[in-house]
């Protein structure tokens, strides 16, 4: 054996001191959420009851429950997976199997980075611009929709480009042995096998459909709403946009109000993003190749 | 007669073959589709103000923003992008060495069921929605900045800053992260067999390799923290105000159309140079994806 050097101990001693350094930053990125997350469940949960849930809310917003913003949500979310989850899946499809390796390829991708990109306040302009104002939807579920589609569409793009790249191209080989066409291969081979892969993309965008606030502002969300909406051309609130105005707008505002709509939203998410989560890893568990 | 049946049926997938790879197709271009579509939109709705009234040395020299002034409205933006750039940058101070940290941590320290954990609280931590952040600004970390620094306001460069610093340092993690794994393990594996110690190994060998990548991830954070949009309106103070320091309130580019597009009249001076504001946000982000992409792709290529 060696004696230990003065430098070997001198690195060994810089070795724990970094170590330790680097469990403290990833740890300091952890702590916020937690504390965060405690807050929000000590000064929220006291309000959360089923009522709070199913009911309108009433006097000025400062009493009541949260039904509209919650239902105008889901009407937001499933409008708009409607519109991005074909597009994106014919998107990605063509990115996957048909798209050559040239500039327009390069371009395609180029301008899906920057859909991501782009902030979602001017995705706002945008959707006034167009289908408001120009497509003359008005402020409606149908406007808002679309601008979240488009906002979102990436999500989906890259979740389902991402699981059709990793069905073995021996698969499609085999296929086209056989005699059959480019899209009986992709159906019956490709889209099957990676139908889960696609489904955690498409949970993953529910998720951030659901927390979006500037697209939706000018589009077809508004502050308040007797009514609930019956069809894509009504207005309609939102959760996200609810938290705003309860903690920004409104006067007057019962502290722990809020706090319980900051808690079911940031719960909704939560809960879909673990979902995908989980789903992501059940599924890796289970891969055959 | 089985014979031209055979052919037709073949003939009949051909044909669904090819409709399909158009309709594929359709749904490939449609990013570029929209993409043009934002730029031209947003350019239509601002274009005559920016044409016939808008004086630029104006709009970015000057502090003052007073455009809903009926007698002489105010566009100057300079105080808006200062507020912008305090945030984002404070954000950046804040965000690169955790997000960096946490990165070489996550990717060449933890191992087995840690690091699984880590990687599942960082992609929750980056799900959490803006408006959620805004929250956080607004009811806990500003109360505790008042009572932490003695200061009258607690929405202030500093609250946005730390708000934006928790946003974007999730998603640059898990860049910088991936950056570091692209690495290759015989680089690793060299400086082992010289002798390096951990330290040295990530330090001189394996942070160098993935420079371009880890830049990358930065620019990524900067592009995210420049287009964040409630989170800045509710923790800034919203206050036209070019920052002394970091316990002033500022408001930012994104933070202004959020607050005034509402009450403004569809086609008016305000409104379109609201939008004039949005077409130069979507200018300088397409910039900064542009670059990012391009060094990120360097690496790849490489």
């Amino acid at each position: 054996m060696f004696a230990a050097t003065e430098l070997n101990r001198k690195n060994q001693r810089t070795e724990k001191l970094v170590r330790i350094l680097f469990v403290l930053m990833a740890g300091l990125l952890i702590l916020p959420v937690l504390i965060i997350l405690t807050t929000l469940v000590y000064k929220g949960g006291g309000i959360l009851s089923i009522d709070f849930l199913f009911t309108h809310p009433t006097n000025g917003m400062t009493e009541g429950g949260i039904l509209p913003a919650l239902l105008g949500t889901i009407w937001l979310v499933v409008v708009a997976l409607l519109i991005s989850v074909p597009l994106g899946i014919a998107a990605a499809i063509y990115l996957s199997e048909y798209a050559p390796d040239n500039w327009g390829t390069r371009l395609i991708n180029l301008a899906i980075i920057n859909l991501a990109g782009v902030p979602s306040i001017v995705h706002a302009l945008f959707g006034l611009g167009a289908f408001v104002i120009f497509f003359e939807f008005g402020t409606s579920i149908l406007a808002a929709s679309l601008t979240l589609a488009i906002m979102t569409l990436p999500v989906v793009i890259v979740a389902t480009r991402e699981s059709l790249q990793a069905v073995p191209h021996a698969f499609r080989e085999a296929c086209w042995n056989m005699g059959a066409t480019r899209w009986q291969t992709i159906r019956r081979v490709v889209l099957p096998n990676a139908i889960s892969g696609i489904l955690t993309g498409v949970i993953l965008e529910v998720s951030r459909s659901a927390g979006e606030t500037a697209p939706i502002m000018f589009t077809g969300a508004v502050f308040f709403s007797p009514f609930l909406p019956q069809g894509v051309m009504d207005q309609t609130m939102a959760m996200s946009l609810h938290l705003f105005v309860v903690s920004t707008q409104v006067p007057n505002v019962p502290e722990d109000l809020p706090y319980g709509v900051a808690l079911v939203l940031i719960g909704m998410v939560l809960i879909m993003n673990s979902v995908s989560i989980a789903f992501r890893m059940h599924l890796r568990g289970k891969k055959k190749w | 007669m089985s014979h031209n049946h055979a052919i037709d049926r073949r003939n009949l997938d051909w044909y669904i073959d090819k409709a399909v790879q158009v309709l594929v197709f359709i749904g490939g271009i449609s990013a570029v589709v929209f993409i043009v579509g934002i730029f031209l939109f947003i350019t239509k709705e601002g274009i005559g103000f920016l044409i016939n009234t808008l004086d630029l040395q104006e709009f970015f020299g000057s502090p003052y923003w007073e455009p809903s002034d009926e007698d002489a409205p105010e566009y100057g933006i300079l105080a808006l992008m200062a507020g912008t750039a305090s945030v984002t940058g404070l954000a950046m101070l804040i965000a690169i060495p955790f997000s960096l940290g946490s990165a070489i941590y996550v990717a060449e320290f933890a191992t087995g069921k840690t690091r699984e954990w880590l990687k599942i609280l960082i992609e929750l931590l980056a799900a959490i929605p803006s408006v959620v952040w805004g929250f956080i600004g607004l009811t806990i970390m500003n109360p505790l900045i008042i009572e932490l620094f003695d200061v009258p306001v607690g929405l202030t460069v500093l609250n946005a800053g730390i708000i934006l610093g928790l946003m974007a340092a999730p998603i640059m993690t898990s860049i910088a992260e991936d950056a570091l794994k692209a690495v290759p393990d015989r680089y690793r594996e060299a400086a082992e067999a010289l002798g390096a110690t951990r330290w040295q190994i990530i330090f001189k060998t394996v942070l160098p390799a993935a420079k371009n990548g880890l830049l990358g991830a930065v620019l990524l954070g900067v592009g995210r923290g420049f287009g964040e949009t409630m989170a800045v309106l509710m923790a800034t103070g919203h206050a036209v105000n070019i920052p002394g320091s970091v316990f002033d309130s500022v408001r930012a580019l994104t933070a202004t159309i959020a607050a005034e597009l509402g009450e403004t009249a569809v086609g008016s001076d305000h409104y379109q140079v609201l939008f004039t504001i949005g077409l130069f946000l979507f200018l300088i982000t397409f910039l900064i994806n542009l670059t990012a992409d391009l060094i990120v792709r360097g690496i790849r290529n490489s």
